[in-house]
């Protein structure tokens, strides 16, 4: 059965460098690697997923339907909450504890859900929560936040910590590898 | 294997990498989601000829006087483009072609980035032209590797069929070497070339003929493949992503005959699929064009009956339709408010629909990023149809509703160069006093950014031919042509009121570069001075992703703030001010 993964959060986020790391290493491991996501419209701030599927068998599906993800790896609080319905019994979220209003909540038609992650916990959802924003901008950029949540994401998988910055050295461009090695190494040792 | 030559690569990409290996020379098109990757990687060879076209009829043309000269041509577009090359598509079918030629065209169920869901498949029968539709990257590469050699053995263009989930999916390609195509020395062919009715009636017959002949090979060819399973309980007939869902879900435990050309489909080898399976269901998204065609040729099968004909399918739903297994999932207690897109911090388009929705203007709009203007809290806008509707339309409302000084149209700048300006032509012609608002932003923006006729720069981003949008409008006939810009909101809302008030058509250009190019260079951010701001909300008026509250007062993400000042000229008590420099 292929491990599936979800990247989720809000159009502009970097998600689709995330991806391309995750597709990168994955492919370079010698899985077989699936990767879909969705361009357009909806990148303009609005709620945006990338799905991420390897196997050492073959994948077929390039999508994740409910019930399936062994990991969310979700950019804003209220993302992982939109698609936990997405998530696998016994699988994990890694969050990134930064609330970001969409427009509904910032005009006042409707409210941003207070502790939303809480009630996630509360139904026995493992979350894995980080500041990764306050970590980005520690390595150098608070648009890092997708590399500080990929070195969470690799406390979990069963990929070397040297493959990682393999991967990092050639999917970044050369002068930000520096810096997103960092907030990767940032990311792994967070709560150490 | 070499792995060296094993690449990930989305559905679009693994298309262009089969046309370049396949002896492409040209390629002309129009950007729509989801076909735009596809000219934007064969941009990257510097032996092909690439460009962007100012509309898909235009592209499709080029890409016809391409295959006259003989050299191997395609053009790209998303399904409602091949609307507008329409016109040619079905003449092409008669004329054949000399080099090979192949037509992109992406369809969107689900419709993450369209007006519509329309099924492309439909255009391959009633214009009779063969159809291919991959499943995978891999497939996209081989099919469209071959697509060049169909085309000129059997003297067709040939329709190359992507979804989202093929188009925007990655999955591993092996590469290999372009093929040295030299292409055909021109040869004056009047009998083929020239579609008066006394050609076309010969025409006409050959293209029946050569359905009967594509059908000859679709019962035999790499592109249809029949996987028969221990169990012959089920078989399933399908195609694109479809195939990948079943797989998913019943691996080799139902027997498949999976079809990569779609038109025209085989008669024989369904017939024969079916005698070897109790059961026969097709699985295919959108319109039961497969179904149909078993239903036509005596063939029992169950489709559409079980299946939806709305939006995209996933493994899931072949959970839930073939064995009746629903996923067991999380679900929150709490509402999760919707997360809309949303026209970006400093999106110059933001200051003009402000301007219009406060004047409480009639605004017909168009396709593009300024679609989003009709969200709350804007609400800016009273129609979206397809590609220069806005400025046609805007005519016919005036002529039928005598509201000319409360109306107006607004299109992007790209949109204008691709059918807008036909309907400008017919509002000089034909006398309303209509204006027409040009949201000229300097790029095709909700596309990601390609160049356009009014930018200055081609496909490659060198200088090229640059159609002065104030020039084009006055030679039509227009007199008045304004421009503003958007950032400044007492100038736009003066002179929307001075052009809705004359008594002849106008053009307002609203002129400022989309905030997202590279070389448009941000302001600091704006503070909210917390003892001036009085929590009245003026500013939430405009839609801005970067200013909300928290509490009483308004604040400002200096994160994704870019300085615009649309903000400040709103607020009443001057409360948003510019950091101050130390």
């Amino acid at each position: 059965m292929a491990v599936s993964l979800m990247i989720v959060g809000v159009g502009g986020q970097g998600s689709l460098l995330a991806s391309k790391l995750l597709g990168n290493i994955l492919t370079a491991e010698g899985y077989d690697v699936k990767v879909s996501e969705v361009h357009g419209m909806s990148q303009r701030g609005g709620s945006v997923v990338t799905y991420v599927k390897f196997d050492e068998k073959k994948v077929y599906s390039p999508i994740v339907t409910a019930g399936e993800a062994d990991y969310i790896i979700s950019f804003e609080k209220l993302e992982a909450a939109r698609y936990v319905s997405f998530l696998k019994k016994g699988g994990k979220i890694i969050v990134n504890a930064q609330q970001i209003d969409p427009m509904p909540v910032i005009i006042g038609s409707a409210k941003y859900p207070d502790d939303i992650l809480d009630e996630l916990k509360n139904k026995g959802v493992f979350v894995d929560e980080t500041d990764a924003l306050s970590l980005a901008e520690k390595a150098g950029s608070s648009k890092a936040v997708n590399i500080v949540l990929m070195g969470r994401l690799a406390k979990y998988l069963n990929i070397k910590y040297d493959e990682w910055i393999n991967a990092i050295e050639n999917t970044v461009k050369p002068k930000f590898v520096e810096l997103n090695k960092k907030a990767f190494e940032l990311g792994y040792n967070y709560g150490k | 294997m070499s792995t060296k030559n094993k690449k990930l690569m989305i559905g679009n990409e693994a298309v262009s990498r089969g046309l370049y290996e396949g002896g492409v020379n040209v390629v002309s098109s129009y950007p729509g989601t989801p076909s735009t990757e596809i000219t934007e990687f064969i941009s990257k060879y510097d032996d092909v000829y690439s460009e962007w076209a100012p509309n898909e009829k235009v592209a499709m043309e080029v890409a016809f006087g391409a295959s006259l000269a003989g050299k191997r041509s395609c053009c790209c577009m998303k399904h409602v483009g091949l609307n507008v090359a329409a016109d040619p598509l079905f003449t092409l079918s008669y004329t054949g072609v000399t080099g090979g030629l192949v037509v992109c065209v992406a369809d969107d169920p689900a419709m993450h980035s369209s007006q519509n869901e329309q099924d492309s498949r439909h255009y391959a029968v009633a214009s009779k032209i063969p159809m291919l539709e991959p499943a995978d990257s891999e497939e996209a590469y081989l099919f469209a590797k071959s697509a060049f050699k169909l085309s000129e053995e059997y003297d067709t263009p040939v329709l190359f069929r992507m979804c989202t989930r093929m188009a925007h999916s990655q999955s591993i390609v092996e590469i290999g070497q372009r093929e040295d195509f030299k292409g055909y020395e021109y040869e004056k062919k009047p009998w083929k070339y020239i579609m008066t009715p006394g050609n076309a009636v010969k025409r006409h017959p050959f293209v029946e003929e050569r359905t009967e002949r594509l059908t000859q090979l679709a019962e035999n060819c790499g592109y249809n493949r029949v996987e028969i399973a221990d169990n012959t309980k089920l078989g399933i007939i399908t195609a694109g992503t479809c195939y990948q869902y079943i797989k998913e879900v019943f691996g080799d435990s139902v027997s498949i005959l999976k079809i990569g050309m779609i038109n025209p489909l085989p008669v024989k080898l369904i017939k024969e699929f079916s005698e070897k399976v109790d059961r026969l269901v097709v699985v295919e998204e959108l319109d039961p064009i497969i179904e149909t065609h078993c239903n036509n040729i005596g063939v029992k099968v169950e489709g559409k009956s079980l299946f939806s004909k709305i939006g995209e399918f996933s493994q899931q739903t072949i959970r839930e339709v073939l064995l009746n297994e629903s996923a067991d999932t999380v679900k929150t207690e709490t509402e999760i408010p919707v997360r809309p897109p949303v026209m970006c911090s400093g999106c110059p388009h933001r200051g003009m629909y402000y301007t219009l929705a406060k004047n409480k203007i009639t605004v017909l709009g168009d396709i593009g990023c300024y679609t989003l203007g009709s969200a709350p809290p804007l609400n800016a806008l009273d129609s979206t149809l397809c590609m220069g509707a806005s400025v046609s339309g805007l005519h016919g409302f005036n002529k039928a509703s005598n509201n000319e000084n409360k109306t107006v149209c607004v299109i992007g700048d790209s949109t204008f160069m691709h059918s807008g300006v036909t309907g400008l032509i017919n509002i000089a012609y034909n006398m309303s006093n209509s204006t027409v608002i040009v949201l000229d932003n300097s790029i095709t923006g909700m596309t990601g950014h390609q160049q356009n006729p009014t930018t200055g720069y081609n496909i490659k981003g060198d200088p090229a031919g640059k159609i002065d949008l104030e020039a084009l409008c006055h030679s039509i006939g227009i007199n008045r042509v304004r421009v503003v810009d958007p950032y400044n909101l007492e100038e736009c809302d003066k002179v929307v009121k001075e052009e809705l008030s004359a008594d002849e058509p106008s053009v307002i250009i609203s002129r400022r570069p989309c905030v997202l190019l590279k070389y448009v260079k941000h302001e600091k951010p704006l503070i909210v001075n917390g003892e001036k701001c009085r929590g009245c909300k003026m500013c939430l008026k405009l839609g801005c992703p970067s200013i909300s509250f928290k509490g009483k007062k308004a604040v400002v993400d200096a994160t994704q703030c870019v300085g615009c000042n649309v903000c400040s000229q709103l607020c009443p008590f001057g409360a948003i001010e510019r950091e101050v420099q130390e």
